[in-house]
């Protein structure tokens, strides 16, 4: 058990480690810096000695693996650093672009979780009635189309339509004024909860009705248990491994969809700092902000495994 | 003598496939009578099953389904009661030991739960169906019943989870017990106990049991009456004595002459006489025996026989008496 964390801990670490290098690897081989970025073409007018002190200012000029364990050295010891473009700590720039992402992706999580299970349930329930079809159909649309063709037409319908932008005062937090602040994430939630609702309801149809024609199934209604005992604690407890592991994957995209999402509702979260640090060349907000992706990566996964472990007793230590 | 507790009349069972449907069970009537024991024997395949099956509308549909006949519990249609109704009968008065205990519990949940649940159902408080289950599971011959209440299917062997299986059934007193093939996976002296179990139970309860098997030797223990099963029908039905003093229907007969000598105490499985089963697509007219029948004539491959009386409360659905064998 105690083993069993200790290496659990390890590959996570190792993992992280790995998209660290990556992405700083990445991140060297994409032209320019922040010295050219933050001075566009007139960065050729400098002098070699100009060049040199802005390089130094920005701390651009040393070896690559210099910078790279530097860095690595100042983010364990919980200093993520001081952005290039706003010479402010990154740990400042990024507190409240996380929450927001946070919000995000939790409020869209529980949608797409509320739309996959629900329509899963009732289609494995009663297949091929009415509800069942929607569920389908929902399923088809929400995998077929991808997230930025949702969220566009959304934005457009909502403001050419309603002229309802919620976003168009600036964002406002959940403690400045709840009610507002839900507007404002609800529909980018809802664009990016299609597609994880439809993967999970189709996951959750297709294991509830493998669940429905095992042998146990029969025991329960055999026993006399009421429709609502025989479909939570018989079939979705059964079903629940899969999809569990379904939300897991789909939490992991949802991550990368907040990109794009927070950019077509002009949400401030992660994925739009990301953004503009990319175009900034903004070195340490661009590896902090994937180090937290990647992080949330690695911590929901645990969070499946610790799920399983509690789902299903045959996956305790054997 | 009061009317059956539990009867079944004319029950067919099909199978709904590409190429119309096909009957499985094909007319078989049942009667067991309150407090009797009633044995159900017969080749793999020959619809036992199926039809225990139906009578708590409990048959994997699609692709099987009840085409007709009926199920009297009291008299009462269970083939045509609601919901409610059949949730009450479930486990509550008709509770089932499945054939397979290994797949037929819920592998995510204690099979203690899974016992106070089939309690709860029918309406006992979590308090009492907790000590129900622990008592139960003593009665079956498990040790350390609150430990193994605690357990987990995988954690159990294939004779403790039938075991289970058992005291699951026998927690709600039901009115009938059916049993399929309940001490396969057990051994002898284990058998022994479940068998001494349930006639105990049943002397003190007047509960009825139908006792699905291949093993002859059981049936000479437990039961009361024999119904002997071939190809989707009943073939024969006779107290047990008679049964095996003399068998009425040449299926029958090869099965007693399949047993190891005179000591029926034996266990020894059924399939061990020549031949194999009939497909059921084409059994076409005539007796679906007739092809490993010693004394198998002409009008046997015209027309299958009814089942008729042949005295001393034995039935036998076959053309020739048993004196007309000999030649
Ligand atoms: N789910 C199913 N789908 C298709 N055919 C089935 C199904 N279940 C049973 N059958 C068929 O119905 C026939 C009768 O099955 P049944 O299980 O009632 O036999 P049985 O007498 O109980 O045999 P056994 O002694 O092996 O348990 C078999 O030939 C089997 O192939
Ligand atoms: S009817 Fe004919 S074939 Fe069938 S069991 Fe009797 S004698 Fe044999
Ligand atoms: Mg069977």
């Amino acid at each position: 058990m105690l083993l069993g964390i200790v290496r659990r801990m390890l590959s996570m670490a190792l993992t992280l480690f790995g998209v660290s290098v990556v992405i700083f690897v990445v991140l060297r081989l994409l032209p320019g810096n922040a010295v050219t970025a933050s001075l566009g073409v007139s960065a050729g007018l400098l002098t070699h000695a100009q060049l040199a002190a802005l390089n130094h200012f920005y701390g651009v000029g040393q070896p690559a693996i210099e910078q790279f364990f530097s860095w690595l050295g100042s983010t364990l010891s919980g200093n993520l650093g001081v952005s290039l473009a706003s010479r402010e700590p990154v740990s400042t720039l990024v507190g409240q672009p996380l929450l927001v992402t946070l919000e995000l992706a939790a409020v869209a999580m529980v949608l797409g979780v509320l739309i996959g299970v629900g329509f899963g349930m009732v289609g494995a329930i009663r297949p091929g009635r009415w509800p069942d079809d929607v569920g389908q159909g929902v399923s088809v649309v929400g995998l077929a189309i991808p997230s930025f063709v949702i969220g566009t037409g959304l934005v457009t319908f909502l403001s050419s339509t309603f002229h309802y932008f919620p976003s168009s005062q600036g964002y406002v937090s959940f403690l400045q004024d709840p009610w507002l602040n839900l507007q404002q994430i609800f529909f980018p939630a809802l664009t990016l909860s299609l597609g994880i609702g439809a993967a999970i309801m189709r996951t959750t149809r297709a294991a509830v009705l493998e669940v429905s024609g095992l042998n146990f199934t029969r025991t329960a209604r055999g026993k006399g248990v009421s429709t609502q005992a025989l479909v939570w604690r018989h079939l979705f407890l059964n079903a629940l491994v899969p999809i569990v592991t379904m939300s897991g994957i789909q939490l992991g995209y949802l991550l990368g969809g907040t990109v794009i999402v927070e950019q077509i509702f002009v949400l401030p979260g992660l994925g739009r700092l990301l953004v503009s640090s990319i175009n900034n060349r903004d070195f340490p907000v661009v590896q902090s902000v994937t180090l937290i992706f990647a992080t949330g990566f690695v911590v929901v996964n645990m969070l499946v495994d610790v799920l399983y472990t509690i789902i299903d007793p045959r996956t305790r230590s054997r | 003598m009061s009317g059956p507790v539990l009867s079944i009349r004319g029950l067919r069972v099909g199978i709904r496939g590409r190429r119309g449907v096909e009957e499985i069970v094909r007319g078989v009537d049942l009667d067991v009578a309150s407090a009797e024991k009633v044995g159900v024997v017969g080749e793999s395949g020959s619809g036992k099953t199926l039809t225990m099956l139906s009578v708590l509308q409990l048959l994997p549909s699609p692709p099987l389904a009840v085409l007709g006949g009926r199920v009297l519990l009291d008299g009462e249609d269970l083939l045509t009661a609601d919901a409610r109704r059949l949730r009450e009968v479930r486990g509550g008065e008709v509770a089932m030991v499945y054939q397979d205990p290994m797949s037929s519990l819920n592998p995510l949940t204690r099979v203690g739960r899974q016992i106070v649940e089939a309690l709860r159902a029918h309406g006992t408080g979590d308090k009492v169906a907790r000590a129900r289950t622990r008592e139960v599971l003593g009665e079956v011959g498990l040790p350390h019943p609150d430990r193994i209440e605690r357990a987990f299917p995988h954690e159990l062997s294939g004779g403790m989870l039938q075991r289970v299986m058992i005291a699951m059934a026998l927690a709600t007193s039901p009115k009938v017990l059916v049993a399929d093939e309940p001490t396969t996976a057990l051994d002898v002296t284990i058998q022994q106990q479940i068998l001494e179990l349930v006639s105990r139970l049943q002397a003190s309860t007047s509960m009825s049991v139908v006792w699905v098997t291949h093993d002859l030797g059981v049936v000479a223990q437990l039961v009361d009456r024999v119904v002997v099963m071939y190809a989707g029908r009943v073939v024969e039905r006779a107290p047990t004595h008679r049964l095996f003093a003399a068998p009425t229907h040449p299926y029958t007969a090869a099965l007693l002459a399949s047993l190891p000598g005179p000591e029926i105490g034996h266990r020894r499985p059924l399939h061990q006489i020549g031949g194999t089963p009939p497909d059921p697509s084409r059994l076409g007219a005539g007796c679906p025996f007739r092809a490993r029948c010693p004394y198998a004539e002409q009008r046997c491959a015209e027309h299958e026989p009814e089942l008729e009386e042949r005295g001393a409360g034995s039935f036998a659905a076959c053309w020739k008496d048993p004196g007309a064998w000999a030649r």
